[in-house]
């Protein structure tokens, strides 16, 4: 595909994507009360659409992933929150 | 147009998705294993449900006309009780030659605990004495790179397993190259929300591999889309892929990698 293609074809979806990004961030900052490890994980990942390389989904991908190699004592529970919280 | 989906939990689905499913051109459905949404209290809920998998849901396809395979396990979400799930490894034996069965799946990790690693060899040891294909579940979100980081490495210490008869499912940008890299399968998961998007799903077509690779929809209770693959293969062609690759993508490379299992044929 040329780019022109990618921008006819993908533009308004990303559009879309972004300004809900931007206003989940809004409703954030009006919000009451302490953040958790959540919000910070969430910015750090924003940083890398702003690179101009390529792999940024891998990498905001990484920034949300437990970089550690052993295995937990034992399961928390079942579910997973989408950002990693360093113990 | 022709697909396999070689993930869907259609014991969860209606016969309206059979229908969908059959109609935008599926020819064979296979079902892992899974959680139930709840822990079963006994092997004896197991038993039930490999009836099930192995009995009742092939029937219910066939009512649609579309073959109906499975693979059995107990799910990683059930894998930190032991106990319970070495009763149920050795229940899977007796099943293993009903002719739907494909392997032993979808086995792997959730949390990444030692209870489930040790589960995990366990299934491991029971496919490799069996001579059973594999189907692994990665962890969701910020557990997938630790978990497919430790499952490759428990899949390839043992020196019985080869890589083309497992496949690594829910792969995304950050674990794809690793799957790949180490001789295995990769399975990409079409979710609305998590896992991977259509378009995301064909970038990693065109960026990684067309070999050993293939999509499904993990179709199941939870939020999911059994069309999944079909609206994928129309993103491709929005894309200008040629019809031929499609095919490749959607129907031959499924049947590559499951017909090393000599019970799964098509009419």
């Amino acid at each position: 595909m040329t780019r022109q293609q990618v921008l006819d074809q993908y533009f308004m979806d990303a559009r879309h994507k972004l300004i809900e990004v931007a206003a989940f961030l809004d409703r954030v900052d009006r919000s009451e009360g302490d953040a958790d490890f959540r919000l910070a994980a969430f910015r750090t990942a924003l940083k890398h659409l702003a690179e101009k390389k390529p792999h940024r989904a891998k990498r905001v991908l990484l920034s949300f992933s437990d970089p550690t190699m052993k295995p937990i004592a034992k399961a928390p529970g079942k579910g997973a929150c989408g950002a990693w919280k360093a113990l | 147009m022709r697909y396999i989906e070689p993930h869907g939990h259609m014991v969860s689905r209606t016969t309206d998705d059979y229908q969908d499913m059959v109609t935008a051109g599926c020819a064979a459905v296979c079902e892992p294993a899974f959680w139930a949404g709840f822990d079963r209290s006994s092997v004896n809920g197991f038993h039930d449900y490999f009836c099930q998998l192995t009995d009742y849901e092939p029937k219910r396809a066939a009512k649609f006309g579309l073959p109906h395979f499975s693979w059995l396990c107990i799910n990683p979400k059930e894998s930190e009780d032991v106990a319970l799930a070495t009763d149920v490894i050795g229940l899977i034996p007796k099943f293993l030659d009903r002719p739907n069965v494909l392997g032993i799946g979808e086995i792997g990790l959730n949390k990444n605990s030692r209870n489930e690693m040790k589960v995990l060899e366990m299934h491991v040891d029971l496919a490799a004495r069996h001579d059973q294909l594999i189907l692994v579940h990665t962890p969701h979100l910020e557990d997938k790179l630790k978990g497919t980081r430790l499952i490759l490495d428990v899949l390839r210490s043992d020196k019985r397993i080869r890589p083309e008869r497992c496949i690594i499912d829910h792969v995304e940008e950050h674990t794809i190259q690793l799957v790949l890299d180490a001789g295995f399968w990769a399975g990409m998961t079409l979710y609305p929300e998590s896992k991977c998007s259509p378009a995301r799903a064909v970038d990693m077509l065109d960026l990684y591999s067309h070999e050993r690779i293939w999509m499904n929809s993990a179709c199941d209770w939870g939020v999911s889309i059994p069309l999944a693959v079909p609206r994928t293969a129309l993103e491709m062609k929005r894309r200008g892929w040629p019809a031929d690759l499609i095919d490749k993508v959607i129907y031959r490379n499924p049947i590559q990698f499951l017909s090393q299992c000599p019970k799964f044929k098509l009419p």
